[in-house]
């Protein structure tokens, strides 16, 4: 872990980036050193991909300045910033996978002569070139002829070529297995002794510790931390990453142990092959069950199961004790289970339909074609839902994308509420709101399980999972590893339990 | 949490796109141009608002666009449908050619008129449920999933004439395509008959909102619950069973069915007046009664040019204006131009 002293190669002063209503970065700096590998962390929705986006100039900044060997840049785009030395490898490898090898590295730079390419210059050189990787391949063949991971490799020859101060390493990790990932390192290891800086950004904490020197946590468009992994545990990274933003009001625990009611639903082995090992669980009434996990710990995924989005290989489902069969989401709406998914825009909301219309249309749903509400039912149902839960809009008839990530989230709930739901999935349910919104949610989601509702809830946040959940389930590597009730929903459990074996705890 | 903070009396400005009064409605930009067409028409040809009762049936140049317009019309209330769910029918010009042939086959066999009828609109529907089934359980593109009908449903076609066009003198054909119900053209009393009972029909029910849904997010309908794949198969069944009935007008209107030239290039027309009446083709929100308003326009046009003594080429050359200042307005580059402009005029 020896990070290089000296001058940044890469600096971010005040970095501010604004969507609409909706702050995606608020003033964050970042600095990268030559010769260092950084790890940037944080959860969705933390602002790491926009921070890189403006890193790399395929976003600008609204705001604050970039200083690259201490001189002032601003990069047009990506291809500005690549000539200036700072390349990107995206997760899914983004060259041509029809052409060869040697053409890959060498698009649009092919050495040629009297306007010919010259195949052999071209292959000699990417042979020496990938044997510094120590890659020896067919440079002829098609880059589809081999593994993502040589094809990461690849990709990183073909950047470092093009770029040579900068490597920004996006999630190159995600579908590589455990020997790919070493070879991996390995060169990211030779190029950090060749002075490069290297920005690693994965989900998998145990690399982080493995390769990294520092790590940089960002939380809410905010940063949390720059620090030396040197001396830092797992449990202190977790923390950083889930840690508290606003303070909640109400804790469920111990109260609600005496209300709740019988069991709602109840998933016995409910999994999925290769998405989620089987999940046995109830929910009761006046009850809400919070998920903690990391991302990619399998929680969306269990989720999607339960509602029918994907559909279970194994176990059943009961609801009130009678078993039932979902095996797509009309089917779980037919069985009164609501789901709040987690990418609002994507899953969620009918931007060009009015706030009414979007809050009447799974009820509808569930009434068929021919039994439909008629205005004034649907102009009554929406405007006591809307008064419920607070929704701000000018007129119940405006599109519902011109509200606020907050009113649009609470127009989604009282879709759901509309229909008198049994269980309620809400899937980050505060996800991309703003600080005042967001404890009004929760105030909300504690309100429902007091009503007597059963809730699922997933959120990142754990001080916000704590401030909902009766009881916590903490799911890892796609697998539910514990459950916590009564004292123990508290955020240093659950961050222990989040972090018990991923990642080595870093001993000298 | 007591404050009531959704308003729900009427907001200022209207931001549906249902107007509330008629007035509102007839000053709509779709009105304005047939308006103007005809206006035109009338300037060139100043008999053009002349109406005749003759025979027991309205005669005049306004019938006659109204008679005209009828086929893109009916396919355009089923197109209107399918570009709702964010699809396009590119075939129902081919199914017209299909549906005629089968109806002119039959009789020309022997076969009683109302069976032929009936024969050549279950054909439009299987031709219809054969595209939903290729966008819904194959999940192909639309444009493509038709495409491939439009190709071989001409071929089909020719199969079913054997290559000729086949001549009929069959009295219920022939008053499909060319008689009168209660003084109107049969043809324009169809297009009526089918626009109110299509309208009724999606606004009655729920089939209007959940089909703009689906066309809306696709994939928020699915977690919303609704059964897109039941919509989106009767949806294009039903435009397969509107241009079933174009298909019957046009070989009654010729007394014959042209495997070649029935329907042909149609389905680009129905398109056209969906997009003219508002219905944009990324979807959601839509209104059939505005798609025959948009079939209205196309045809004045063409019979403005017939009377106007230019040739029918121009005809193609201003049709292609019309489309490309509509695209013009639709396109994110105007919105993005026109909100600018309020903004600025909201500040001075």
């Amino acid at each position: 872990m020896q990070a290089a002293e000296g001058r940044p190669v890469l600096e971010a002063r005040g970095i501010v980036k604004i969507f609409g209503q909706h702050t995606a970065l608020g003033g964050v700096d970042f600095e990268l050193k030559p010769g260092e590998v950084h790890a940037l962390l944080g959860e969705n929705g933390a602002g790491k991909s926009t921070l890189i986006k403006i890193l790399t100039g395929a976003y600008q900044p609204d705001h604050g300045e970039m200083l690259l060997d201490g001189v002032p840049v601003s990069f047009r785009d990506p291809l500005q910033a690549q000539g200036h030395g700072i390349g990107t490898v995206y997760q899914e490898v983004n060259l041509l996978p029809n052409r060869s090898v040697a053409e890959n590295l060498f698009l649009g730079r092919q050495p040629t002569r009297f306007g010919l390419i010259r195949r052999r210059e071209i292959e000699a050189r990417a042979r020496r070139l990938l044997a510094d990787y120590g890659l020896e391949i067919d440079v002829r063949a098609d880059l589809s002829d081999y593994s993502v991971a040589v094809q990461q490799i690849v990709a990183i020859a073909r950047a470092v070529e093009l770029s040579g101060k900068v490597l920004v390493l996006d999630e190159p990790t995600a579908s590589l297995d455990r020997n790919e990932v070493e070879r991996l390192f390995d060169v990211v290891r030779k190029l950090k002794a060749r002075g490069l800086g290297i920005v690693f950004i994965t989900h998998f904490l145990g690399q982080v510790f493995e390769l990294c020197d520092r790590v940089t946590i960002l939380r809410n468009g905010r940063k949390i931390a720059t620090q030396s992994l040197q001396g830092l545990s797992a449990t202190d990274v977790v923390r950083m990453m889930l840690g508290k933003d606003v303070a909640f009001d109400h804790h469920p625990t111990g109260v609600a142990d005496a209300r709740r009611g019988a069991a709602r639903v109840t998933f016995r082995n409910l999994g999925r092959k290769g998405s989620v090992a089987p999940v046995t669980l109830s929910v009761h009434e006046g009850e809400v069950v919070g998920v903690a996990g990391l991302l990619g710990s399998g929680r969306t995924e269990v989720a999607r199961l339960m509602f029918g989005v994907d559909a279970a290989d194994s176990g059943e489902i009961l609801v009130d004790g009678t078993p039932v069969t979902i095996r797509n989401p009309a089917q779980a709406v037919a069985a009164g289970f609501g789901f709040c998914p987690e990418d609002r825009k994507i899953d969620g909301i009918f931007g060009e339909l009015s706030v009414r219309e979007n809050i009447i249309i799974a009820l509808q749903a569930k009434l068929g074609w021919f039994r439909a509400l008629n205005r004034e039912d649907q102009v009554e149902l929406a405007g006591r839902h809307a008064e419920a839960l607070d929704i701000r809009a000018a007129s119940p008839d405006m599109p519902v994308k011109l509200l606020s990530g907050g009113n649009q989230q609470k127009v989604i709930l009282a879709r759901w509420l509309a229909i008198d739901p049994s269980f309620l999935i809400l899937d980050e349910p505060t996800r991309g709101i703003d600080v005042g919104a967001h404890a009004e949610i929760v105030r909300t989601i504690n309100r429902l399980r007091e009503d007597g509702l059963a809730l699922f809830a997933i959120s990142s946040e754990l001080e916000e999972v704590v401030a909902y959940s009766n009881r916590v389930v903490v799911m890892r590597d796609r697998e539910m590893v514990a459950e916590l009730s009564g004292a123990a929903v508290a955020p240093d459990a659950i961050v222990q339990a989040i972090a018990e074996t991923p990642a080595p705890e870093a001993q000298p | 949490m007591t404050r009531p903070t959704i308003e729900l009396r009427p907001a200022h400005e209207p931001p549906g796109p249902r107007p509330k009064t008629l007035a509102e409605a007839l000053v709509r930009p779709q009105f304005i141009a047939l308006a103007t067409v005809l206006l035109v028409n009338w300037l060139l040809f100043p008999g053009f608002f002349s109406i005749t009762w003759q025979d027991g049936r309205l005669f005049g140049s306004l019938i006659d666009v109204l008679n005209r317009a009828a086929p893109v019309a009916i396919l355009a209330i089923g197109m209107t449908a399918v570009i709702a769910t964010k699809g396009v029918d590119l075939s129902v010009g081919a199914v017209m050619a299909i549906a005629g042939a089968v109806a002119a086959a039959m009789v020309v066999a022997g076969w009683p008129a109302g069976l032929a009828v009936a024969a050549a609109l279950a054909v439009g529907l299987v031709c219809g449920l054969w595209n939903g089934v290729l966008v819904t359980l194959l999940d192909i593109q639309p444009i493509i999933a038709t495409l491939v009908l439009m190709v071989a449903g001409r071929g089909l076609a020719q199969l079913v004439t054997e290559g000729s066009i086949v001549t009929f003198a069959d009295p219920v054909l022939i008053f499909i395509g060319t008689g009168s119900v209660l003084g109107l053209p049969t043809p324009v009393a169809i297009a009526l008959l089918l626009m109110t009972g299509a309208a009724l029909l999606v606004r009655r029910t729920a089939l209007g909102l959940l089909i703009e849904a689906v066309g809306v997010n696709r994939s928020a309908a699915r977690f919303a619950g609704i059964r897109s794949s039941a919509l989106l198969l009767v949806v294009y069944a039903f435009a397969g069973l509107c241009a079933a009935i174009s298909g019957l007008i046009v070989a009654g209107d010729i007394r014959g069915a042209d495997a070649n030239n029935a329907g042909l290039w149609l389905e680009l027309d129905a398109i056209l007046a969906v997009v003219i009446g508002g219905t944009s083709l990324l979807g959601g929100r839509f209104s059939i009664p505005m798609s025959v308003v948009g079939a209205l326009i196309i045809q004045a046009m063409n019979t403005g040019i017939l009377i106007s003594g230019f040739s029918p080429e121009f005809n193609l050359v201003v049709k292609s204006g019309v489309i490309i200042t509509i695209l013009i307005l639709q396109s994110p580059l105007a919105a993005s131009i026109l909100q600018n402009r309020r903004m600025k005029r909201g500040r001075t």
